[in-house]
C-alpha cells in the first residue's frame, strides 16, 4: 500500500529541520492524515516493542538498552532525541522508514513519558516494558505519586510479553500483584546499597533515625552488587560479574542492572544469543546520554553536569559527585519540563556542600535555592537569575578548578547551549 | 524520635521542643523544610531546638512546645487515621491550652471534623478545627498568594482536590489573592484558631514565609518562659524570594 501521509510527513520533517524547529510538529502532521501510521508501522517488526518508563532515568537507560541490542546484533529503533510523547514517536518513526513507510529495524526501544505511554500503549501494545520508578518530581502534573504509579501499572497491564520492574521500588513492584498476563522479571540492590536509595517515603527522615527493616523481597533477575568508583559488580544467573563502567552515579548503575535485565529478556526470547561476554563489553562502554551526569571540557578542565530533577535523585548526585576541589554552581528552572513545584527542595539534605560553599547559584527559583542553602549552613557566593551571565561569571572566577553544575532540566539546556558557544558539546539530532 | 539540639556557641535561652507529626506518611510536599526553618530560627533566636518526630504507634514526646503536621496523599491519611483519633484528646488539650501548631494540607484536614473522600468513605477528624473537607474531581494546583491581617502577604503553593469550608469556630488566615485556596467558591485560604494556623499552602510554608514562623516561635518561648528576645535573622534572601515569587506570572 502506497500512501502520500509518508512522502509528505517527511517533507515536513525536513522543512521543519531546516528551521530549526521541533521535533514533534512533522509526527503530528502525519497523525492528523494518517492516524494509523504509528501502529501499523511498528506492528510490522519482529520482536515488537520495548517501552521503557517511570519518572526518571528514561533518557539513560533507554541508550543503554539500545546499545546492549546492538552489541547482540539486532537492528534497534528507538525515539533518541527524548520527544518522549507518542506524537515525538511518530515523528522520529518518520526519520527512520523509507518512502514507502517501511522501517528497517527488529526491535523498537521507546522512552516513553509517564503520561503519553498510556495513550501509546492502548494503540501499541508493547512485546515488553521496563517501569523504573516513581519518584517525586511530577507532582504538579499528575498530583498525586500514587496516581502516576497508575499510569505506570496501566503500560504493565497493556504489555503482552514480559513486565521488568524494579524491586527495591514498592510502588512499582507492587505492579506484579496486579498483573496475570506478562511474565515478570525484576531488577534489584544489594542490601548494602539499599541505604543510598532512600525512597520518597523515608526521605525526610532525620539523621539517626531507624533504617527500615527490609521486607522479604522476591528473587530479582539482575541485582547490583557492589558500585566502585569507576566499576560495578552485578549478579544474574548466579554469578557475579565485574564490569568496568563509564557511567557515573549509582541512579545510572542501578538503571544498568535494569537495561540488563530488559536486554537480556529481549535475547531470551530469540531475539539473539544474549553473549554474555560482548553484552558486558557494551554496558561498560555505554556513555551518559546528554545532560545526564555528562562531563564537559571548559577552560581545559572538567566541567559535570548534573541533572537533577526530584530530592531522592537530588541526594544521589550530591552523594555520587562530592564537592571537594571543585567549584559549585547551582541552576534551578520551575517550568513546565522541571516541573513548577519546587518545594522538593527541602527534602534534599545540602549538608555536603557545607565545606566547599557554592560558588554560583542561577535560574528562576536561585532566590529559593539560596534560602534553602541557607537553612542548611551552606556559603553561597553569587546569586543570580540570568543563567547566561551567571554561568559566565562562574566559570572566569573558577578559572584553574575543575567544575560542576547542578541543574533542572530546562536549566541544563540553557547551560549546554552556552556552553557550545566556548567549548565542543555533544550534539543530539 | 531523633533528638536535635543545635548548640550554640553562646548560651541558650532555652530549649524548644518541635514535634511533627507522622513524618513517614504525612509529608509529600517539603514538609521537612517547614521543621528545618523552625530549628535554625530558634538557633537563630538564640534557643535550642529539638526535633521529634511522633509516628504511628509511637509514645507521644513528653513537653511538645511547637507541633508540626504535614501534607500526605490520601493513602497515607488512612494509614494514621486510628492512630491519630487515639491523640486527639491530647492534642485537642493542647490546642485549647494555646500550643502553638502548623498544620499543612492533609493534616489541616485531619485536624477538623471529617474529609468526605470523593470515592466515598468518609475519614473522621479529630475536630480540633470547626472545618470540613470534601473530596472532588477537581485538582486545586498552583501558586498562591493570601492576604492577611496578621502576617502581611502569605506566598505558597497549593495542590489539593479536597475543599474546606470554614464553620464559625474558625477564622480564615487569610483572602486569596491569587490561586484557590481553601474551597473553589468563597476566596479564602487557610484556617486559624487560638495559636493554629493551619493551610494548605507548602511550598514550603515557612521558609518563605518567616513571619509565621517566627509568630509559631514567640508563642512556644512565652508560653514556656514568659517572655521572647528575638534574635536577628539574616532574611536577605526569604526577601528576595518572596519578591520574586510574587511578582511572577503564575
Amino acid at each position: 500500500m502506497f500512501s502520500l501521509s509518508v512522502p509528505l510527513g517527511k517533507f515536513v520533517r525536513r522543512v521543519t529541520r531546516l528551521r530549526g524547529g521541533g521535533s514533534a510538529l512533522p509526527g503530528l502532521v502525519v497523525e492528523k492524515i494518517d492516524p494509523g501510521f504509528m501502529q501499523r508501522t511498528l506492528s510490522t517488526l519482529p520482536h515488537g516493542v520495548a517501552v521503557v518508563s517511570g519518572t526518571n532515568g528514561k533518557t539513560t537507560t533507554t541508550k543503554m538498552v539500545v546499545e546492549l541490542l546492538e552489541s547482540q546484533g539486532l537492528k534497534v529503533f528507538t525515539n533518541r532525541t527524548g520527544s518522549n510523547f507518542t506524537r515525538g514517536v511518530a515523528a522520529a518513526l518518520l526519520g527512520d522508514v523509507d518512502w514507502r513507510g517501511r522501517l528497517d529495524a527488529d526491535i523498537a526501544v521507546l522512552e516513553l513519558d509517564e503520561a503519553h505511554a498510556v495513550h501509546f500503549v492502548n494503540r501499541v501494545p508493547p512485546r515488553y516494558s521496563l517501569l523504573l520508578n516513581v519518584l517525586r518530581d511530577q507532582l504538579d502534573r499528575f498530583g498525586e505519586i500514587d496516581k502516576t504509579a497508575q499510569l505506570l501499572q496501566h503500560i504493565a497491564v497493556k504489555t503482552t510479553g514480559t513486565v521488568v520492574l524494579n524491586r527495591e521500588d514498592p510502588r512499582v513492584a507492587r505492579i506484579a500483584d496486579t498483573l496475570h498476563g506478562p511474565e515478570v522479571l525484576y531488577f534489584g540492590l544489594d542490601d548494602s546499597l539499599l541505604g543510598t536509595f532512600p525512597s520518597d517515603d523515608e526521605l525526610r527522615a532525620g539523621p539517626g533515625s531507624p533504617i527500615p527493616a527490609v521486607p522479604e523481597r522476591p528473587q530479582a533477575d539482575v541485582v547490583l552488587r557492589r558500585v566502585g568508583a569507576d566499576d560495578a559488580d552485578f549478579e544474574y544467573d548466579g554469578v557475579t560479574v565485574t564490569t568496568g563502567m563509564k557511567l557515573r552515579g549509582v541512579y545510572n548503575i542501578f538503571n544498568a542492572a535494569a537495561a540488563l535485565a530488559l536486554a537480556r529478556s529481549i535475547c531470551g526470547s530469540g531475539a539473539a544469543t544474549a553473549d554474555h561476554s560482548t553484552l558486558l563489553r557494551a554496558l561498560s562502554e555505554v556513555a551518559p546520554a546528554f545532560g545526564r551526569g555528562e562531563s564537559l571540557t571548559v577552560d581545559g578542565l572538567p566541567l559535570d553536569l548534573v541533572l537533577v530533577k526530584n530530592p531522592s535523585g537530588f541526594r544521589l548526585g550530591l552523594k555520587s559527585f562530592p564537592s571537594g576541589g571543585y567549584a559549585t554552581m547551582i541552576a534551578i528552572n520551575d517550568n513546565y519540563a522541571d516541573g513548577r513545584d519546587m518545594s522538593w527542595l527541602w527534602d534534599v539534605d545540602f549538608d555536603s556542600l557545607r565545606a566547599e560553599g557554592v560558588d554560583q547559584v542561577t535560574g528562576s527559583r536561585a532566590y529559593d535555592m539560596a534560602l534553602r542553602l541557607q537553612y542548611d549552613e551552606v556559603q553561597v557566593g553569587a546569586v543570580g537569575t540570568d543563567i547566561a551571565a551567571d554561568l559566565a561569571d562562574f566559570i572566569r572566577k573558577g578559572k584553574g578548578k575543575p567544575k560542576r553544575v547542578f541543574c533542572t532540566y530546562t536549566a541544563m539546556l540553557a547551560i549546554r547551549r552556552e556552553l557550545s558557544k566556548i567549548t565542543t558539546v555533544e550534539v543530539v539530532s | 524520635m531523633t533528638p536535635d539540639s543545635g548548640a550554640g556557641t553562646t548560651a541558650s535561652k532555652g530549649t524548644i521542643r518541635v514535634v511533627q507529626l507522622y513524618p513517614r506518611e504525612m509529608n509529600i510536599y517539603g514538609d521537612w523544610g517547614n521543621a528545618l526553618v523552625l530549628r535554625q530560627r530558634l538557633k537563630w533566636h538564640g534557643y535550642t531546638p529539638e526535633l521529634l518526630e511522633y509516628d504511628v504507634g509511637d509514645e507521644f514526646p513528653e513537653g511538645a512546645d511547637i507541633i508540626l503536621g504535614g501534607g500526605g496523599q490520601d493513602s497515607g491519611q488512612l494509614v494514621i487515621q486510628d492512630d491519630l483519633q487515639s491523640r486527639a484528646g491530647l492534642l485537642k488539650g493542647m490546642a485549647e491550652d494555646g500550643a502553638p501548631m502548623l498544620l499543612i494540607c492533609g493534616m489541616y484536614q485531619l485536624f477538623g471534623r471529617f474529609f468526605k473522600t470523593r470515592s466515598g468513605p468518609v475519614i473522621p477528624g479529630i475536630g480540633v478545627l470547626d472545618v470540613e473537607t470534601h473530596g472532588t474531581d477537581e485538582r486545586l494546583i498552583g501558586n498562591v498568594k493570601v492576604t492577611t491581617a496578621e502576617f502581611g502577604e502569605v506566598l505558597g503553593y497549593e495542590n489539593h482536590s479536597g475543599q474546606t469550608t470554614l464553620g464559625p469556630g474558625v477564622e480564615p488566615l487569610g483572602t486569596v489573592a491569587k490561586g484557590t485556596g481553601n474551597n473553589s467558591s468563597d476566596g479564602q485560604e487557610g484556617a486559624r484558631y487560638r495559636n493554629i494556623v493551619a493551610s494548605y499552602l507548602h511550598g514550603s510554608l515557612l521558609p518563605k514565609n518567616p513571619a509565621i514562623a517566627d509568630f509559631l516561635i514567640r508563642t512556644a518561648v512565652e508560653r514556656k518562659y514568659g517572655t521572647f528576645t528575638p534574635g536577628e535573622p539574616d532574611d536577605r534572601y526569604a526577601v528576595l524570594a518572596r519578591e520574586h515569587a510574587a511578582r511572577r506570572p503564575r
